[in-house]
């Protein structure tokens, strides 16, 4: 298990290198540059930033010297942030965007298990349509639409929570945002469920447990749930690198300092460092979460072995 | 004898696609959700004909006027309007009074009042056919009558007074035009590709799907954004290169669908019965393609449609005065407070559709799977 683990992080640095070495061109061919946008910078003044950035440099001479800091941990300073260097963005805006998502996506995978095994145990019933139509409506319903009715109806109307903000980690701030985060999740984690139980239900071990007289909770709990659990957890791998990273929606329209916007607001202002520190940060979580998934599998599913 | 046999129906075999069909209209969710479809579609492409109203016409008197069923101007925003009107006059309201759909007003001035001045009346969102009735001999007091205009604004209008109806339809267009467009794009490139790939396996298949696989690990919107980085603000390139963005799930599916048929008993046996490529690509490869690729285009569309406004919503998608839902939305959020009908109704319609294109999606794939019968 070990040697397969770290096999499979050695096969991750070929990738990440790829990632980094596309995404490092892809971002240079755009037209514009760091320094281009601010009005009333004299061309002098631009000359000056960009040589002392390095931004004159053929390109290739970039990418070296952009690969041989990102080995020694160094991310560069951020060009449209000039106080800050991207590690020190990402070391305030990361701890929040992984609380908020980590909250959300625990919500999610629990609320949406015991929701799709609700339905499962009801299947064609009206616990089971209930849950399906909530399912649909969660994953159909886009999140900009769901954040400002949240914040209509909890904010507005009943006063019961903020609107926005961060308010330095207060736990009624971080309501609406990972309600808002979680809701579509639990649709997905509720429709898999379902799916995957009502078929555990059917295989002979459960039938010969309940031949054997154990009771409901104990056939659903103890043996069922383990059969069913598989897709939950493969899901749960590119959902934990997604929620984690931030979302750009939600952190827009509940005002959170966190990560996900940087992305965005640093493609649109050509901060190279910026965007590339935003996806080798992607890429490192989706890879590690990956991981984790097939770790997890084999945890859960004995038959599943790497060797 | 020969009466009977001739009498008897022939049976007739339903095709796949005639097969596909009957079991699609017996699922009701389905069902409606096409009719739904359909009745979006004729109102967001037609619709704006027949509303009154042009999606770009400011009505400085109305704006943010919340939903209603009756006309505006509403009876106690008469004498508001005409309180404004007057005062551009520079003139003093002596009296006013109204009958029926006309107002009447008497004016005075300590100057003579110049017979023009009814055009302030006129351009008053309120009123039209504005005449003057009588003058004083002196003509510093003035008698003018105009017909109260008569506007239905059924959504509202939004924070620059344009009619939010006329507007959401608008984005209706625009809207489903781009989820269509971009859904076409990226079947047609998927297709190519993954069929490509599918049947020349081997060596050059693994090096597609590798390629694929590559552009799978860049974050999506990663891509997107350089794509708005290099198109600028021309949403139609744009959503070319978005559909030539979403073709990486088409062309697994297709190649992965491509290698299975070819080796299906049937086809091996087109081919010992000396089929040519040509013959079995069309007869047999073709048909059980369409199956999935009509699948996944109605999965897609929505995709591109949320997509399309999450891009607008950032403000880097379709730009003022065109509109989408996206945009109206992201309006309306920032309005949530103050004007909760900009985000009600284009919400509704937006939510709706992508509800009944994925029922229809649903349906389509209930019915096109030859194994559930």
């Amino acid at each position: 298990m070990l040697r397969y683990v770290f096999r499979r992080l050695l096969t991750a640095i070929p990738t990440l290198f790829v990632i980094v070495t596309m995404a490092f061109f892809l971002m240079r061919v755009a037209p514009g540059g760091p320094f281009n946008q601010e009005r009333g910078l004299s061309p002098e003044i631009k000359a000056n930033l960009e040589a002392q950035f390095g931004l004159n440099d053929p390109l290739w001479l970039q990418y070296v010297h952009y690969l041989g800091n990102l080995l020694r941990g160094n991310f560069g300073p951020s060009y449209n942030m000039p106080d800050f260097t991207v590690t020190e963005l990402f070391a305030k805006g990361l701890p929040i965007s992984v609380q908020l998502g980590a909250s959300a996506l625990i919500l999610a995978l629990l609320l949406g298990s015991v929701l799709g095994t609700i339905a499962a145990l009801n299947q064609n019933k009206l616990g089971d349509y209930t849950v399906i139509a909530l399912a649909t409506a969660g994953s159909t319903i886009p999140t900009f639409v769901i954040a400002p009715v949240i914040q209509l109806l909890f904010g507005l109307t009943w006063k019961l929570l903020p609107i926005g903000g961060w308010g330095d980690g207060a736990f009624i701030n971080k309501v609406g945002p990972v309600l808002t985060l979680a809701l579509p999740q639990i649709a997905i984690v509720a429709r898999l469920m379902r799916g995957s139980m009502i078929e555990s239900l059917r295989s002979h071990h459960i039938r010969t447990a309940r031949a054997l007289g154990l009771s409901d909770w104990s056939v659903v709990v103890k043996h069922a749930l383990r059969g069913a659990i598989l897709p939950i957890v493969s899901f749960t791998g590119p959902a934990a690198a997604a929620l984690l990273t931030g979302s750009v929606i939600v952190e827009t329209i509940f005002s959170i300092p966190g990560v996900g916007r940087y992305f965005v607001d640093a493609a649109l202002n050509r901060d190279y460092t910026l965007v590339m520190g935003t996806v080798v940060v992607i890429a490192i979580f989706t890879i590690v979460f990956n991981l984790i998934v097939d770790v997890m599998y084999a945890v859960v599913d004995p038959r599943v072995r790497y060797d | 004898m020969t009466d009977i046999a001739a009498a008897a129906p022939a049976i007739v075999g339903r095709s796949l696609w005639g097969d596909a069909w009957a079991r699609l209209k017996a699922n009701r969710a389905a069902m409606f959700s096409l009719y739904y479809l359909a009745l979006i579609g004729l109102v967001s492409v037609f619709g704006p004909w027949f509303v009154p109203h042009q999606y770009t016409t400011i009505y400085a008197d109305y704006v943010r006027m919340p939903p209603s069923l009756s006309a505006y101007p509403k009876p106690d925003m008469i004498e508001s309007a005409l309180n404004d009107a007057i005062k551009r006059m520079r003139v003093d309201i002596k009296e006013w009074h109204q009958e029926g759909d006309h107002v009447f007003v008497t004016v005075k001035s300590t100057k003579p009042i110049d017979d023009r001045n009814i055009r302030y009346l006129d351009r008053s969102d309120a009123f039209d056919d504005t005449k003057i009735e009588s003058k004083s001999p002196d003509g510093l007091e003035a008698t003018m009558s105009a017909s109260v205009k008569q506007q239905y604004f059924l959504f509202g209008t939004d924070n620059t007074g344009r009619d939010l109806l006329s507007r959401t339809l608008m984005a209706g267009r625009i809207s489903l035009a781009i989820g269509l467009l971009a859904g076409v794009v990226a079947v047609v490139i998927g297709v190519i590709y993954g069929a490509a790939a599918g049947f020349s396996g081997g060596r050059i298949d693994e090096v597609m799907m590798r390629i694929v696989d590559v552009l799978y690990s860049l974050p999506f919107i990663f891509f997107v954004i350089m794509l708005v980085v290099f198109f600028g603000r021309n949403f139609v390139l744009m959503f070319l290169a978005v559909g030539a963005v979403l073709w990486l799930d088409m062309a697994r599916i297709v190649r992965g669908q491509a290698l299975s048929i070819r080796r299906q008993e049937y086809v091996q046996a087109a081919e010992a019965m000396g089929v040519g490529q040509r013959g079995i690509l069309l007869r047999h490869v073709i048909p059980n393609l369409l199956g999935p690729v009509v699948i996944y285009m109605t999965l897609l569309v929505p995709q591109v449609i949320i997509l399309e406004s999450f891009l607008s919503f950032l403000g880097l998608g379709v730009q003022e005065p065109m509109t989408s839902w996206g945009v109206l939305i992201s309006v309306g959020a920032k309005n949530i407070g103050t004007a909760n009908w900009l985000l009600l109704f284009p919400a509704f319609f937006l939510v709706s559709t992508l509800f009944a294109l994925n029922f229809v999606g649903d349906g389509l794939r209930d019915a096109l799977d030859p194994r559930d019968r």
